[in-house]
């Protein structure tokens, strides 16, 4: 009995240091919140934006913090790819901006138009001039649409047309064109421009979606499937390359390198290319047109960084000129000249991930470089590129590639979850966790 | 995953469920994890007829929480494509079968409490 008693003391000892273990790192943030009257000003609310302001709020007593965006929905883009092969609604995809904000910001309804960096003042699409002592800019990319000649986003859902990345609504008419594919059969092209890009793995993800789902429906036997891209390779992570060029070789989905689209003509489903190819007399390559039928086509545009971050003269001057990423040191995200405006989330001008898990990471570094320039130390805080991509191979599996700056896989499970192996786990953190991983990012909580 | 800590674990799964959804389960687990208690207390005893009906209704809640996960996630098990997967469906057969069996012995305890038992 006494042995019993003394266990239990043990026990209710032990339950209340894991309560209290709990609660700890809570109190300790809000005990070191630093007190300042810094003026931080952040365009975009989109993924970047908004994780930020929570993250500002949570670590700033005092700070004013403004957030610039016209956009009144939020998109989970991680899901485009789940709404475009119909495994979810559009519906799943859409909130309000103002939801995720936390109180105490400030959030202007209207597009940045012009940012300068000498007179620290942002000036918004009505002409209303915000200063700033810390400037975040996350206005996410801009989707060039207009460089695919005989191309608008009106003819998604029409003609066999499909076209994912422009938003929910246009998910869901990628899926109603393909969803006859799969159906019918015939012939299907998927492309990838030869910009910089959002989620590089979602060409490949859809893809594989629509092929899977083809081989079990009414197609199934009668379609064939080209992936064509600018580049040499399938993906920047040569080993992840190597692996998807496998299983595109197991799937029958043939590959077609240096294929940049430039043209469309919907009538005749006729899709044109540039492209590079080998004379096989002199074995010297030249550049041709090739034209591609289609019964199905998706259409992924050139990527490049929005007007007010290119006319501000905040791109690099050097690298991506024809797309205008925003200058900043990799490791940092701060601007090389302008030691107060940092990047985050799609604009930033680094080697690698414009993707939901970059913000994660980068979240975290901006954070502790900021408050430590408040706190007049240097932070410590680097970012090594991480990114992560669910490439899903098939409905219902997929494979969890992590990597960094170097082109290293980076597995968050190493030794249980194999990055290059296709599983159900992987399908299972796409589909069922990354939302909330998602959702609590922009809460500031993950 | 950055840091996996509890407060972010219990973030996440507010998120997959919904805050309301979520805790209104974990308050379903607890209380029917006390009412096992309390009957275990009360009783001073297993009793072994109901240890047996609880066994037998075991299998049936392995594969109620397989059905139930594979219908939520767009899968089937055709996708299980290493040890992890078996793994976790294993685990969630598992979780399924005790969950039913306490779920069970429990309920029989309410509605027969042993004086009723040996009549």
């Amino acid at each position: 009995m006494k042995d019993f008693q003394s266990s239990r003391r043990d026990f209710l000892r032990f339950g209340a240091a894991v309560g209290l273990a709990a609660t700890l790192p809570v109190g300790l943030a809000r005990a070191s919140k630093t007190k300042t009257n810094a003026n931080i000003v952040i365009i975009g609310a989109g993924a970047a934006g908004t994780a930020f302001a929570n993250r500002m709020v949570q670590r700033l007593d005092g700070a004013k913090i403004t957030i610039i965006d016209a956009r009144k929905n939020h998109i989970y883009q991680p899901g485009l790819s789940l709404v475009a092969a119909g495994l979810k609604p559009q519906e799943y995809l859409v909130s309000t901006t103002r939801e995720w904000l936390p109180k105490g910001v400030t959030l202007i309804e209207e597009q940045a138009a012009a940012v300068d960096p000498v007179a620290k003042t942002v000036t918004t699409a009505s002409g209303q001039k915000v200063d700033y002592d810390f400037l975040v800019m996350a206005p996410g990319l801009v989707l060039d649409h207009d460089a695919i000649e005989g191309f608008s986003l009106d003819m998604v859902g029409t003609n066999g047309i499909g076209s994912l990345y422009a938003g929910p609504e246009y998910a869901a008419k990628t899926w109603a064109a393909a969803s006859k594919f799969v159906e019918n059969g015939g012939v299907g092209v998927f492309n990838r421009p030869a910009t910089e890009m959002k989620c590089a793995g979602a060409p490949l993800k859809h893809t594989f979606l629509i092929d899977d789902i083809a081989s079990r429906s009414g197609a199934k036997g009668k379609y064939q499937l080209n992936y064509t891209c600018p580049q040499t390779v399938l993906f920047s992570v040569p080993i992840v390359a190597e692996k998807v060029r496998m299983l595109f070789g197991q799937r029958g989905v043939a590959t077609h390198y240096k294929y940049n689209l430039k043209a469309i003509d919907p009538g005749r489903r006729i899709a044109t290319f540039s492209a590079v190819v080998t004379d096989p007399a002199t074995g010297a390559d030249k550049v041709t047109s090739v034209e591609m039928p289609w019964d199905y086509i998706h259409i992924i545009p050139p990527q490049r960084a929005p007007a007010v971050v290119r006319e501000s003269g905040l791109s690099w001057a050097d690298k991506w000129t024809d797309q205008g990423w925003m200058a900043c040191d990799q490791g940092t995200l701060r601007h090389p000249q302008y030691s107060e405006i940092f990047a985050l989330g799609d604009i930033a001008g680094v080697p690698k991930g414009k993707t939901a898990a970059s913000v994660k990471w980068q979240v975290p570094v901006v954070e502790d470089h900021l408050v430590s320039q408040i706190q007049g130390r240097e932070g410590t805080e680097i970012y090594t590129g991480y990114t992560s991509c669910p490439m899903i191979t098939r409905v219902g599996q997929a494979m969890l590639v992590e990597f960094d700056y170097n082109n290293n896989l980076l597995p968050s499970f190493d030794g249980v979850i194999a990055p290059l192996e296709e599983l159900w786990i992987s399908w299972l953190m796409k589909e069922v966790a990354l939302k909330a991983t998602y959702n609590a990012m922009l809460r500031g909580k993950a | 995953m950055k840091e996996l800590t509890l407060t972010t674990m219990i973030a996440v799964f507010e998120e997959i469920f919904g805050s309301g959804l979520f805790w209104a389960m974990m308050l379903l687990a607890a209380v029917i994890t006390v009412a096992y208690v309390y009957v275990l207390i009360r009783d001073r005893a297993v009793s072994m007829r109901k240890f047996l009906w609880a066994q037998v209704s075991m299998p049936v809640g392995a594969v109620v929480a397989v059905v139930f996960v594979l219908a939520q996630t767009n899968s089937a098990l055709r996708h299980t494509g290493g040890p992890v997967d078996v793994f976790v469906l294993l685990g969630v057969a598992l979780l399924g079968a005790v969950g039913m069996a306490i779920l069970v012995y429990t309920g029989q305890s309410l509605l027969r409490p042993p004086a009723q038992e040996t009549k």
